[in-house]
């Protein structure tokens, strides 16, 4: 094999969303699906794995390929067709959950599923089959597909739903972009009468409080989630602030018109008019050690300990992140990672006490923490349970890589004993004999099964795939 | 699929990796086992496939994990350096310093004229680094990193009476390197060149004539170029008393040149 055709011009080092990880790709922008054939058909000749990548918004090595191809679909990204009286979108897999509602929500409607941020795409959201924080509610980002087209990699076009190719459908939502490449998405989005959220805040003493509050606050409300103040310990462990959130009804917004508007909706560029919002991770990277991060967490709490009930606009309730941008580089040179692990209700409030108790005696205590309520799923990998979430962000350094990684192994063995589940798009340390525990052999198979069929000669490969099911 | 030998590179077990082209004996060796004592993960690479074997489960034994790992490689063979470069990337997921040190040194007498060792001390000591130092060049040039370091010698500071082709091929090497250097210097690629004087190792073993001097082993050779690897360095002797000496022999006329014996 003669490798001198190689695009050694194309290498580009690609990250994780936390800055923490690095690989070198040959990196190809296509528009077209005739385009994206064509680099599967070079792959295939050249000996190179391919990866999908939208944004990069995973927290791990989801979108990363070291050594091979990355196939960033983002310049993919039209809205195809958009139908203001049934709210039925079709678009492209570049297209952003920003753009998406943007275009919709001028007509009254807002996407059934958002995450944390707007910056991911479509195709990326699919690929992992994210959850909002109406997870309880309206199920994964999944079940508000009605139809998808998806190129194999065998160069075969599929089209799929929940009645048609119904086994890839579920599979290939949440199947990491490992089956194939989703080319269009047809989406059911949700009707909204305002621009604006009912929210209400209200701070939670404990652990026990915290994930009572969120279940009981969620079967009336259409979105509820959790800070939870990482730092605190002893009779405060576990404490923090919730927020839940309704929609308006028809009629309760006097001026829809007006809200409706992207204009109203979106985040002021200067935080305190001032500073651009730019540099503001500047000045937050001072604070970002045990000391600083305790600071700014015990100050968040002293000032939720004030109830209130406001109303917001949806997307500065949903994308509370996307204020500061590049949050993420305020922890430094070696970046951050995230641990999020789901369980059932019942074994929740006991695990996770473990975990933030065995984090501070390690004295490896996370920065930020966020709870929600879930519900399981039909699709193939998911990662939900009739349960909870907690989401730790922790700050990795030259020093506490090693204890780090030790405590998360020991996290994992308590979620496993406790029943409970990961996020492909999160943890970046899943061993496959995690992955094997909570998915179960059935699954793996399963999963093995549909990728023999749609890709034979294993050309999609992800860092993330070869890491955890490369062995399996 | 992964290489199964390897653990997978995550935020908190990140990989440094690195590239050793001559690593069976002597200098290659010796600065396998520091770089990954230093907590590199190596390719080692070399025509003796035992060798290379053997060196790696030593290393990989002493650390308790995966840190080199053998390619068996002939680098005259120019045809097969992108695709064993690319299996290597493949396999560490990016490059951050590679090292050309394989060369050879065939002795020839005062009145001995041998097209055939000149052209293998050519093709082994400055072809096969420009083999790989293309497609190296270019990774490094795409990727705006990376470090390259080339085993030249004080040998190739001069053109002395016993060795045309060998100090041919050093000089050569290192005016590639600098050349290398300049070009992507501004692409935040650095280029170290090393050169060492007399190691102690299979090539002096062989030599006719046994007047070394300042002689050092293959290990402290490798902490020399470590140090250099870890400063940046553009240029280092190896020990660095040579730096001074090649100054001076370096300014010799070439009327006295001609009469001196080595
Ligand atoms: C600040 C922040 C907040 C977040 N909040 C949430 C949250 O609330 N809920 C949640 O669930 N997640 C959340 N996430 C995670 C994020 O939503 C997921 O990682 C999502 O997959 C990122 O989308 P992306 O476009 O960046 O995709 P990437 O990270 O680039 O890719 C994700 C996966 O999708 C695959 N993929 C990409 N494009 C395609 C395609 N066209 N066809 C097939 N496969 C494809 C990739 O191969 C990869 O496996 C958050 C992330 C951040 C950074
Ligand atoms: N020893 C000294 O005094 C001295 C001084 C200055 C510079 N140097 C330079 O230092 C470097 C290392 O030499 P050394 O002294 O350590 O001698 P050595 O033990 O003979 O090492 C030479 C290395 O180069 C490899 N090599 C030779 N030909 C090769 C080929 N065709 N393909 C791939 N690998 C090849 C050898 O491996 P295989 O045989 O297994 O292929 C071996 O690993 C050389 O470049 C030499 O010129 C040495």
């Amino acid at each position: 094999m003669s490798l001198s055709s190689l695009p050694y011009q194309r290498l580009t080092y690609l990250e994780n969303f936390g800055h923490s990880l690095r690989a070198a790709s040959y990196l190809y922008k296509p528009t077209t699906p005739e385009q994206i054939a064509e680099i599967f058909q070079f792959a295939k000749k050249n000996g190179l794995s391919v990866t999908l990548r939208g944004a990069g918004r995973s927290y791990n090595d989801a979108a990363l390929n070291g050594g091979g191809i990355v196939m960033d679909i983002q310049d993919m990204n039209r809205i195809l067709e958009w139908n203001p009286s049934t709210g039925v979108i079709k678009a492209e897999p570049g297209v952003t959950l920003q753009k998406l509602w943007q275009h919709v929500l001028p007509d009254g409607w807002w996407p059934p599923v958002v995450s944390g941020t707007m910056y991911t795409t479509l195709g990326g959201c699919l690929g992992m089959n994210i959850h909002g924080k109406n997870n309880y509610k309206m199920g994964t980002i999944g079940e508000h597909v009605i139809e998808l087209t998806a190129l194999l990699p065998t160069g075969a076009e599929v089209t799929c739903s929940p009645s048609h190719n119904a086994d890839l459908f579920y599979a290939l939502i949440s199947g990491m972009g490992m089956l194939g490449v989703f080319t269009s998405i047809t989406m059911q989005m949700k009707k909204v009468y305002s621009g604006l959220l009912e929210v209400h805040a209200f701070p939670a003493h404990n652990l026990h409080e915290h994930l009572n509050a969120i279940a009981e606050t969620a079967p009336t409300h259409d979105y509820t989630v959790g800070w939870l103040d990482s730092t605190a310990t002893g009779s405060g462990l576990g404490r923090g602030q919730l927020h839940t959130a309704k929609y308006l009804h028809e009629g309760e917004d006097p001026n829809p018109k007006q809200t409706l508007q992207v204009s109203y909706q979106t985040l002021p560029s200067n935080l305190f008019w001032v500073f651009p919002k730019s540099i503001i991770h500047y000045f937050m990277a001072p604070f970002m050690n045990n000391p600083g991060v305790w600071l700014i967490n015990t100050a968040k709490y002293i000032a939720s300990l004030r109830e209130s009930r406001y109303r917001q606009a949806h997307a500065a309730f949903h994308f509370l992140l996307d204020y500061v941008p590049n949050w993420e580089k305020a922890y430094g040179r070696g970046g951050l990672i995230q641990y999020q692990s789901f369980l059932p209700k019942e074994t929740a409030e006991d695990a996770w006490r473990e975990l933030l108790t065995l984090s501070h005696k390690r004295g490896l205590p996370s920065y930020l923490g966020v709870t929600k309520r879930h519900r399981p799923d039909k699709f193939l990998l998911s990662h939900a349970v009739d349960g909870f979430s907690l989401a730790l962000d922790f700050k990795v350094t030259a020093s506490n890589r090693a204890r780090l990684r030790d405590m998360l192994q020991e996290f994992d063995r308590i979620v496993l004993e406790a029943g409970g589940r990961f996020y492909f798009a999160k943890n970046s340390e899943t061993t496959p004999e995690t992955a094997l525990r909570f998915l179960g052999k059935e699954t793996v198979e399963r999963f093995k099964a549909l990728k023999r069929r749609t890709d034979p000669h294993n050309l999609l490969e992800s860092d993330l795939f070869r890491r955890v099911f490369g062995s399996l | 699929m992964p290489d199964p030998r390897l653990p997978a590179a995550t935020p908190l077990r990140p990989r440094r990796t690195a590239i050793v082209v001559g690593a069976s004996s002597g200098i290659g060796a010796a600065l396998t086992r520091k770089l990954a004592a230093e907590g590199y993960t190596v390719a080692a690479v070399a025509r003796r496939a035992d060798l290379l074997e053997t060196l790696c489960a030593e290393i990989n034994a002493a650390h308790g994990e995966a840190r080199a790992l053998p390619f068996p490689h002939d680098v005259t063979d120019y045809d097969s350096v992108p695709a064993t470069l690319q299996k290597i990337l493949r396999t560490f997921g990016h490059l951050d310093l590679f090292v050309y040190n394989a060369g050879i040194q065939h002795h020839v007498r005062l009145d001995e004229f041998d097209f055939e060792k000149d052209r293998a001390m050519l093709e082994t000591n400055l072809l096969g680094a420009v083999a790989w130092l293309n497609p190296v060049g270019a990774m490094f040039h795409a990727l705006k990193a990376g470090h390259i370091v080339g085993i030249s010698s004080v040998a190739g500071d001069r053109g002395r009476i016993g060795a045309p082709a060998y100090n041919a091929s050093k000089a050569a090497l290192t005016t590639y390197l600098e050349s290398l250097r300049n070009r992507l210097t501004r692409r935040g690629v650095t280029v170290t060149t090393i050169k060492p004087g007399f190691v102690d190792t299979d090539i002096l073993r062989a030599a006719p004539k046994k007047n070394f001097f300042w002689l050092i082993t293959s290990e402290q050779a490798a902490e020399g170029i470590w140090k250099a690897i870890r400063a940046r360095k553009q240029t280092a002797y190896v020990p660095p008393q040579w730096g001074l000496l090649m100054l001076i022999i370096r300014h010799i006329p070439s009327f006295i040149f001609r009469r001196l014996s080595f």
